[in-house]
């Protein structure tokens, strides 16, 4: 059974009486990476974790074409500050793999796969939390990816990180893609949009103001909100 | 003054000619404190690391006990375990009362507050740090527990030495629950009051000093251990 | 390395030596001061096989192991104390074992003028009337209730004493070592004092009067109220204890050259 596609119904967020997010009417399916685009403070993040299912929502629904436990087990999310357990980048990136009973070995050897592939295969043994930020990135992409989940949500993924760690993380994405994970990151940087996205969705004032194929929005938004994000515009 | 000289000086002899009684008595008292940081180990961890990730209705009233139990005065705790074990008392069927696992289960009561407090304290800092990513991975309730307690095995490392000193140093409640019989449940706390008793100053401290060389010793060798493993990794 | 250490650990935790067969004796602190225990526990072990595992507490704690039945028998030094224990049905009978003495000391000034006294009556009585510092045990030990009944036949009362009478609520050592720093008078067994190592400027100031001996009587715990109760052992060191073995033992004993105890008890 296919874990796509995602339908969310009028699913609603709030914390302490405010509305973070929604309510969120959306449905996503088919392969590509989704962009989440939007002004600080708009609720990317907040709609990332609702689809991730790891806030309790409000209102409303999100649901997969599988059991949600199920669904749960074929997805992964890597924070914007990446957690760093507290052993070795080998086993940080073994992790999940322990998690579902992979013997301590085999789950070893498929970490350092994964380490070879972000170049970290020199500092394998060292302790995860000495890593500068862009290795810490590259870790928690490895450490999401190394379950192979359909579905890989990605919360800024390249803030505060300088150029050749973005290029290495975009390319490891673009990769993750063509193996046919579907991407669904936040970003700020519209030109991270324009380079990896297929699809996007622009949040602002915590709705979903407008969701289409990327040619299609970068040739022509729909809405005010979307044009003047385009043109660089404050957007409240 | 002179006595302090004298007490470092029977100290010195002590150890250098392995008076055959400071050996047993040495042992006795790690073979004793040891077992019970092993026993309230397996209990006060695993307790602090269900009090961080568990959220349950009495969560917020058993952390504020063993808070609190960990000013537990060690005679009191010694009396209650005495009167429990006492032939007329609950449990004086097994005769465990003026023996060494009598001062084992005192000293296990002494020390579970206190380790389970300070491991709680760090498993509480380490679960906020992970929250995320365990809940994203859809860990279980064990899984979480067992991976706070082996990322955060330092702390706890930490945690259980300070078990150690306060299990190692106590005299209160051993003297009442062990009644320092010669060759039987006499520790080195419990020499130390026996000679203080007799006015044997020197012999005391001698002791004493002894005393505090074994906790240091055992530090090392317990930090010793935890750093082999990666040195100075983290 | 690592792992020999782990094993040493392991090994400690884990190994419980078997223990011979053994009974329990409570004792005063006061005997085991005298250093006579040390004297008769490995001449018992060698002669009748099996440990005798001493409590060493004050009376007051003796007579309530033996009622609870945590001992086998009771060495005490206190009559009234172990005739009631036998007659609430807790001990099988009282065995005179045998008896040393009480001695008054105090400041080598002796500002009370102890050293002068007649009788212990009159050496208490010079102490109250001069109001010099005095500790006493205050613990309900044997030694405490003896004090008690000296300072009663003297017709005084310690509860209505001022300042100057500090009970300390503690062993006879630690009394002892309380009186060394106050400079204080102090009741205490001939044993105690003569093996006591922290002296100061204490000094025997009065002993001999005959109220002052101390007996010491042996109490069976009654297996009828505690079975687990080692009738057998018990029974062999009660044998041992009036032995012409013990009674050498025992009258020989000596701390500085003085004799301590007088064995005395009837076969």
């Amino acid at each position: 059974m296919t874990l796509l596609p995602l339908i969310a119904k009028g699913a609603t967020l709030r914390r302490r009486g405010k509305v973070l997010i929604g309510p969120v009417d959306l449905r996503l399916e088919g392969q590509g990476i989704t962009a989440v685009i939007g002004p600080n403070g708009a609720g990317k993040t907040s709609l990332l974790k609702m689809l991730h299912g790891i806030v309790r929502l409000n209102g409303g629904s999100v649901t997969w074409n599988c059991p949600m436990a199920e669904a749960q087990e074929r997805q992964a999310f890597v924070f914007q500050q990446p957690v760093m357990m507290r052993r070795s980048v080998l086993d940080n990136v073994a992790y999940p793999l322990r998690l579902i009973g992979v013997s301590r070995g085999e789950a070893r050897a498929r970490a350092m796969d994964w380490v070879e592939r972000i170049g970290l295969s020199a500092a394998a043994e060292r302790s995860a939390t000495v890593l500068s930020g862009g290795e810490r990135q590259k870790l928690a992409l490895a450490r999401a990816l190394i379950r192979k989940p359909e579905v890989l949500f990605l919360d800024e993924p390249c803030a505060s990180l300088d150029g050749r760690a973005t290029r290495e993380i975009e390319a490891l994405l673009q990769e993750a893609a063509a193996d046919g994970t579907r991407l669904v990151m936040s970003t700020h940087n519209l030109g991270q949009a324009t380079r990896l996205a297929t699809e996007i969705i622009l949040v602002a004032r915590g709705q979903i103001q407008e969701h289409q194929p990327a040619a299609a929005f970068f040739a022509g938004p729909n809405t005010d909100e979307g044009r003047a994000f385009l043109r660089g515009d404050i957007i409240e | 003054m002179s006595e302090l000289w004298e007490g470092i000086a029977q100290a010195f002899w002590l150890v250098v000619t392995l008076d055959s009684d400071l050996v047993e008595i040495t042992l006795r008292s790690l073979r004793v404190t040891l077992t019970a940081l092993v026993v309230a180990s397996l209990i006060a961890l695993p307790l602090a690391a269900v009090l961080a990730v568990r959220r349950f209705r009495l969560r917020r009233a058993t952390i504020a006990v063993l808070n609190a139990l960990m000013g537990l005065p060690p005679v009191v705790v010694g009396l209650v375990v005495y009167i429990l074990l006492s032939r007329s008392g609950p449990f004086g069927v097994f005769g465990l009362l003026f023996t060494p696992t009598a001062m084992i289960i005192a000293q296990v009561i002494i020390i579970v507050p206190l380790i389970a407090s300070i491991a709680h304290q760090s498993l509480r800092e380490l679960w906020s740090d992970y929250h995320d990513l365990l809940i994203s991975l859809h860990t279980t309730q064990a899984q979480r527990i067992k991976t706070l307690l082996w990322d955060g095995r330092r702390a706890l490392l930490t945690a259980a030495l300070a078990g150690f000193g306060r299990a190692i140093g106590e005299v209160g409640a051993i003297m009442v629950v062990g009644g320092n019989i010669d060759h039987h449940t006499r520790v080195l706390t419990t020499a130390i009051a026996l000679e203080t008793g007799k006015g044997a100053f020197a012999l005391a401290l001698g002791l004493g000093f002894v005393l505090i060389g074994l906790a240091v010793a055992v530090n090392l060798c317990i930090h010793w251990l935890g750093q082999t493993e990666r040195t100075g990794r983290w | 390395m690592k792992h020999l250490l782990l094993s040493v650990v392991v090994a400690l935790t884990l190994h419980t030596p078997a223990w011979a067969e053994a009974m329990k004796l409570a004792v005063t602190t006061s005997f085991h001061n005298s250093g006579l225990a040390e004297i008769l526990l490995p001449e018992i072990k060698r002669d009748l096989g099996f440990e005798v595992q001493l409590l060493v507490v004050g009376t007051g704690q003796a007579i309530r192991l033996g009622e609870a039945g945590d001992v086998d028998a009771i060495l005490v030094h206190s009559r009234a104390a172990e005739v009631s224990f036998l007659a609430s049905g807790h001990g099988t009978h009282r065995r005179e074992i045998m008896y040393n003495d009480f001695v008054f000391v105090g400041p080598k000034t002796d500002v009370a003028g102890v050293k002068t006294a007649q009788n212990a009556q009159d050496a208490l009585s010079k102490i109250a009337n001069a109001e010099a510092v005095f500790v006493s045990r205050g613990d309900d030990s044997g030694t405490h209730k003896k004090e008690l009944s000296l300072w009663e036949d003297a017709g005084l009362d310690p509860e209505r004493f001022g300042r100057w009478y500090r009970a300390v609520g503690a062993g006879m050592g630690a009394a002892l070592n309380t009186a060394a720093a106050l400079d204080a008078y102090i009741m205490a067994d001939r044993a105690s004092w003569l093996n006591f190592g922290n002296t100061g400027d204490l000094a025997l100031l009065y002993a001999g009067d005959p109220d002052l001996f101390n007996q010491y009587a042996y109490v069976p715990v009654n297996a009828e109220r505690h079975s687990h109760v080692k009738t057998s052992l018990v029974d062999q060191l009660e044998n041992w204890l009036i032995s012409d073995k013990a009674k050498g033992l025992i009258d020989d004993y000596q701390i500085n050259g003085e004799t301590l105890f007088v064995f005395n008890a009837k076969r």
